[in-house]
């Protein structure tokens, strides 16, 4: 694939997603709670925060040639080290024989002399893929099933039921490891084990909604207008749970930045080589018992992660609080 | 109430066999014995090597000929006949997915890949372990979180509950593995009572042992249950009823104390008792960290061997844990809510 293709299949995804919000947050029905949203400053705030790390990873996926991404590029100037050096240092982590670094490093370099905070950064790219793709996939199966059952109910409803209580019988994290190992590693394949269980609690949540939602006159009111089902659906109830599926999406990216961590330790998550926050933190186990500690990679992994995932819940909350104020 | 019980085991069994069969798949069909046998013997396994090893785990029969995957039967389509003819062969249910049906339903967890050992054994030597950390844990933790949400709701909308939250949310996004670095970090360097890695179960000394472990799993979980619990209170505390307790002159803690927490507790059970069978599953994470030989334990070592024998056993048994754990709470919830119907 041509190196503009790939940038234009980036930026549209990334339109889309934009639409996508703002076409649920910012319509006529949700002004109330957009109002509710712009005086949220923590919310706000938190949703600057995901902002960069979003604008980091997409730098990171904009490539200027076949190697190099837009990151790359800002960080061309940064030299590659011979192995482990402090932040801020001026030599290499070796007590014996320091040797000067060719560069400065603000976070300082890794095992394999890589600036720790250039890996920081790439880990937002990982983390946005398997986000981004997870999402893309189970959101649109998550809704559709989940108001396909609360809006016909009967058979209908059983089945979507059916199906969900099954694959939530499993637990997830078990169903999760034995898809992956299953399938091998790669982000891709971690992307399509995540959603398999992802979609359940938003077709749940959905479902009830859409229960609520199709008992209101505005849906008798359409139907006895003539409307169809499928445009009742698309037109009628899907705006009106669009936000459910917003917040629930947001909430659900916390999570799986949290679970990419779990797999990554237990070695069926992203492949050896990959910038990942996870991978860096499960490496720290052996830079920690090193003597002294190299601590600094774990603090940046954990930081980074630590920052977009409090503020990925909290501006979740800020925006279901904003729709249901009652649900605070 | 034995009625009501058997209408909830009767709707069990479809969602069971649906989970039989989702098993079934992935480690049949997703993924075929031969190419299981392969990551077993290794890629330069000779061909006699991986006929033994399919025969010993049943994958062929006596005679040395596969054994078919759902029905023994033959679909043949030749160009006469556009359509499907089937040809039903000897013993036509006799295939692989009918006999794990068959030990599934007889709760035989087959044998590990890795070590030929049979899986329940395992699980019975890890059972114990793996409690010695997760009961504790969730018992501490239970009472903690209650503690602090009904702490947290007595002081609503103030700005300690406002911080409150951010802080549970907070100790929400810091991963579990980071937990644990930190936690076996800090028992290594600061102070050296505690060991960081090894477990025994010999009367006191187990408690130095675990004390680490339960400390971490406490920590790392409290916070959601702390957010969760907080709702469920606050949507208590809007109630009518607590209204009316304090237009009576009722105190605001035995209002809180006595009248909420009744209340609540009931949607609490909900999410206590499913929980309460998964205990026996141990962690993942914490146990292979701290060398306990619990459960969790076990299915990671047995991700590092691609033993799919025990991984097996051990995503079925985590369903008929759920599947129990559901049961429970019905009972429980029927029990503590009158207003539950049991016919």
């Amino acid at each position: 694939m041509p190196i503009w293709l790939q940038n234009l299949l980036v930026l549209a995804g990334c339109a889309a997603a934009v639409w996508l919000l703002w076409a649920t947050l910012f319509t006529e029905r949700s002004r109330r709670a957009t109002a509710r949203l712009r005086r949220d400053r923590v919310g706000l705030a938190c949703a600057a925060v995901v902002g960069v790390f979003l604008l980091a990873g997409l730098s990171d996926c904009l490539l200027i040639n076949a190697r190099t991404s837009m990151l790359d590029a800002a960080f061309r100037n940064v030299p590659l080290e011979q192995g482990y050096s402090a932040p801020m240092s001026r030599v290499t982590f070796d007590e014996r024989a320091p040797k000067p670094l060719k560069g400065f490093h603000l976070l300082g370099t890794d095992l394999l002399g890589k600036d720790v905070l250039l890996q920081t950064l790439k880990g937002c790219k990982t983390a946005l893929i398997i986000g981004g793709l997870t999402t893309l996939l189970y959101l649109p199966v998550g809704a559709l099933l989940g108001i396909l059952g609360g809006y016909f109910r009967g058979w209908v409803d059983d089945v979507v039921q059916y199906l969900y209580s099954t694959l939530a019988s499993i637990p997830g994290i078990l169903l999760l490891v034995a898809v992956m190992m299953l399938l091998g590693k790669g982000l891709d394949r971690m992307a399509v084990a995540l959603s398999l269980t992802a979609w359940i609690g938003l077709c749940r949540l959905v479902r009830g909604e859409t229960f609520r939602q199709a008992a209101r006159p505005y849906v008798d009111a359409a139907r006895a207008l003539g409307q169809s089902h499928p445009r009742i659906i698309l037109f009628h109830i899907l705006p009106n749970v669009m936000h459910l599926v917003v917040i629930n999406a947001i909430l659900g990216f916390s999570g799986l930045v949290l679970t990419e961590t779990i797999l990554s330790y237990l070695g069926v998550g992203a492949p050896v080589g990959t910038a990942s926050w996870g991978l860096m933190i499960d490496s720290a186990r052996m830079e920690l018992s090193r003597e002294p500690a190299v601590w600094w990679p774990l603090t940046a992994a954990t930081g980074a992660l630590f920052l977009l995932v409090l503020s990925l819940n909290l501006l979740g909350d800020s925006l279901r609080r904003a729709f249901d104020p009652k649900a605070a | 109430m034995l009625n009501y019980l058997i209408r909830r085991l009767l709707y069990m069994v479809p969602i069971l066999f649906g989970v039989m069969f989702l098993t079934f798949v992935l480690f049949n069909v997703v993924n075929t014995p031969l190419q299981m046998a392969y990551r077993i013997r290794g890629p330069k396994a000779s061909q006699q090597d991986i006929n033994n090893w399919l025969q010993n785990h049943g994958y062929l029969d006596e005679k040395g000929n596969a054994i078919p995957t759902f029905l023994n039967v033959a679909v043949k389509r030749t160009p006469e006949f556009p359509w499907v003819r089937v040809k039903i062969g000897e013993r036509p249910f006799d295939s692989l997915y009918f006999r794990s049906m068959k030990r599934f339903a007889t709760f035989d967890l087959g044998t590990s890949f890795a070590t030929d050992e049979p899986v329940s054994a395992m699980l019975k030597r890890g059972a114990i372990p793996s409690l010695c950390i997760t009961l504790p844990a969730f018992v501490v933790g239970l009472f903690l979180a209650v503690g602090t949400s009904l702490l947290l709701v007595f002081v609503r909308d103030s700005l300690i509950d406002r911080w409150g939250t951010v802080l549970c949310v907070a100790g929400m996004s810091i991963p579990i593995t980071v937990y644990v670095i930190f936690g076996q970090w800090m028992a290594a360097n600061l102070f050296h009572y505690f060991p960081a890695f090894g477990f025994n179960l010999e009367g006191l000394t187990t408690l130095r042992f675990i004390a680490l472990p339960v400390t971490i799993m406490i920590l790392s979980g409290v916070g959601a249950d702390v957010r969760m619990y907080r709702a469920i209170f606050l949507e208590e505390v809007r109630a009518d009823y607590i209204r009316t307790a304090q237009a009576k002159g009722a105190s605001h803690a035995r209002v809180l104390l006595v009248h909420m927490l009744k209340n609540g507790a009931i949607s609490l059970i909900t999410l206590v008792v499913a929980a309460l069978p998964f205990l026996i599953m141990g962690t993942l994470v914490l146990e292979s960290f701290f060398g306990i030989p619990g459960l969790g334990n076990l299915m990671t070592n047995a991700i590092t061997t691609s033993d799919f024998g025990v991984i097996q056993a051990d995503v079925y048994l985590g369903s008929l844990l759920y599947l129990f754990g559901l049961l429970l709470t019905d009972l429980c919830y029927a029990a503590a809510d009158p207003r539950i119907r049991l016919q």
